[in-house]
């Protein structure tokens, strides 16, 4: 009986102590990450969105073809990176998202990933569905329209989300110097949990 | 012999003026929209569509929360839907009792809208089928250079909006067989977030340059288009989780 009882206490307590390592806390739901959208990235690998839960990214939208704006979002996120110190830096992503499947195939995706030297490590460009590309804009508060020669309009913008895919903080401030309030928010997100 | 010929000509015209399930088919046209853009002038090709012939109402938007729980206003996530998304219902899955079934469902948001239409096989009208529609009158499939169409419509605008909505399909028909366009609610459409008003860019120093990326915010190009202009401006002001009193919305399909 004692051997049996004992049975049935490891039994709970490994019953209990499982999902506190393996289960994850419900996602909040006032985060992006609620979308089930899917993104194709410059390696050609299919993710959910709500994939990159547990790191704090940095978020725009671009399009490889962009001439002007697009080349200033990636000058933008880098300096906020240069800004950091090296152990924020792993703990910060940088996501650019297209809002142009037609033409950004993760060959394209990847000659710029290449031609900008973003680290893959850190910086993940991808590609949503045709369908999804309005529903992900309207959850960053990002606005845009493709234009006749296929160029886009769109606000310019960094999102700063925090692990769980909440919007805590943006600036429309993207080229130049780092908007300073927004470092600030981006270096409070990235102060390790204890 | 003439009349057998005749009669074969007016089949397809049958056809045109609705297909029984809601929907009202909408013939393809070259249409020159009110909203100017720098990349895009004169006029554009429509291709067919099918369009609900009245708002989306109450009734139907609850059938669907019944189906699809997700978006019950306890339920949704408030990314996708503000604190007010169906806050004039009586429960989460209740109904005032009276009117409110028939009139057309508001207070829902784009992720909402865009949600019910993709339940049903279709979308949310882009910006310039949901124009290419509304500019007609009674007769006319564009009435819009007519001063006394213009100023109906205006009068919609004037009237306060504290006043109980009428139920959905009450209104008089277009030249399409379409209700409602005017004088009852605003409406989503797929493409809200495209409206780029440039006012929004004052404390910019060059909008084209900073805040959008390449050229052309919009203009307007018939400034006599008060009607579209409120349309655009209340689009262009919102965020697809936002929801207003008299916002509501309609679907539309492609056709094969």
């Amino acid at each position: 009986m004692k051997i049996v009882m004992a049975m049935v206490l490891a039994t709970v307590a490994g019953a209990l102590s499982m999902p506190a390592g393996a289960t994850v806390a419900p996602l909040p739901r006032d985060s992006v990450y609620q979308s089930t959208a899917q993104l194709t990235d410059a390696q050609a690998h299919r993710f959910a969105w709500s994939d990159q839960r547990g790191r704090a990214q940095l978020v725009s939208m671009f399009y490889t073809a962009c001439r002007f704006v697009c080349p200033m979002i990636v000058d933008g996120a880098k300096s906020i990176q240069q800004s950091l110190t090296e152990e924020e830096r792993t703990r910060l992503g940088v996501t650019l998202i297209s809002l142009d499947p037609k033409r950004d195939t993760p060959q394209v995706l990847a000659r710029m990933q290449k031609e900008r030297d973003l680290d893959r490590a850190r910086w993940t460009l991808a590609t949503p569905d045709p369908q999804d590309v309005r529903a992900i804009a309207g959850l960053l508060g990002i606005r845009y329209r493709e234009l006749a020669d296929g160029e886009f309009n769109h606000t310019t913008v960094l999102v700063l989300l925090d692990a769980n895919g909440r919007m805590i903080a943006r600036t429309e401030k993207v080229g130049g110097q780092p908007d300073p309030s927004f470092l600030a928010a981006v270096r409070r997100a990235l102060v390790p949990l204890r | 012999m003439r009349l057998l010929l005749l009669l074969a000509g007016l089949l397809p015209l049958t056809a045109w003026a609705s297909d029984g399930d809601g929907y009202v088919r909408i013939p393809p046209g070259d249409f020159t929209s009110t909203l100017a853009y720098e990349d895009a002038r004169g006029p554009v090709r429509i291709a067919p569509f099918g369009i609900m012939r009245h708002p989306v109402t109450n009734a139907e938007f609850l059938a669907f929360v019944n189906t699809h729980p997700a978006w019950r206003r306890d339920r949704v996530a408030p990314v996708f839907a503000g604190p007010d998304y169906l806050a004039h219902w009586q429960g989460p899955t209740r109904l005032v009792p009276g009117d409110q079934a028939a009139q057309p469902v508001t207070r829902v948001s784009w992720f909402a809208a865009a949600a019910y239409c993709e339940a049903q096989r279709a979308r949310l009208p882009r910006w310039l089928e949901w124009e290419y529609v509304a500019a007609a009158d009674t007769v006319r499939h564009d009435a819009r250079a007519d001063p006394a169409w213009r100023d109906r419509i205006l009068a919609w605008y004037a009237r306060p909006s504290s006043s109980a909505l009428p139920a959905a399909g009450a209104g008089v028909p277009n030249a399409y067989g379409v209700r409602d366009l005017h004088g009852v609610v605003w409406e989503w459409t797929d493409d809200y977030s495209a409206l780029l008003v440039s006012a929004d860019n004052r404390d910019q120093g060059d909008p084209d340059r900073s805040r959008f990326c390449g050229a052309g915010a919009l203009s307007v190009a018939d400034r006599e288009q008060y009607a579209v202009l409120m349309r655009v401006a209340m689009l262009s002001s919102l965020g697809g989780s936002d929801t207003t009193m008299s916002l509501g919305f309609r679907c539309v399909r492609g056709l094969p």
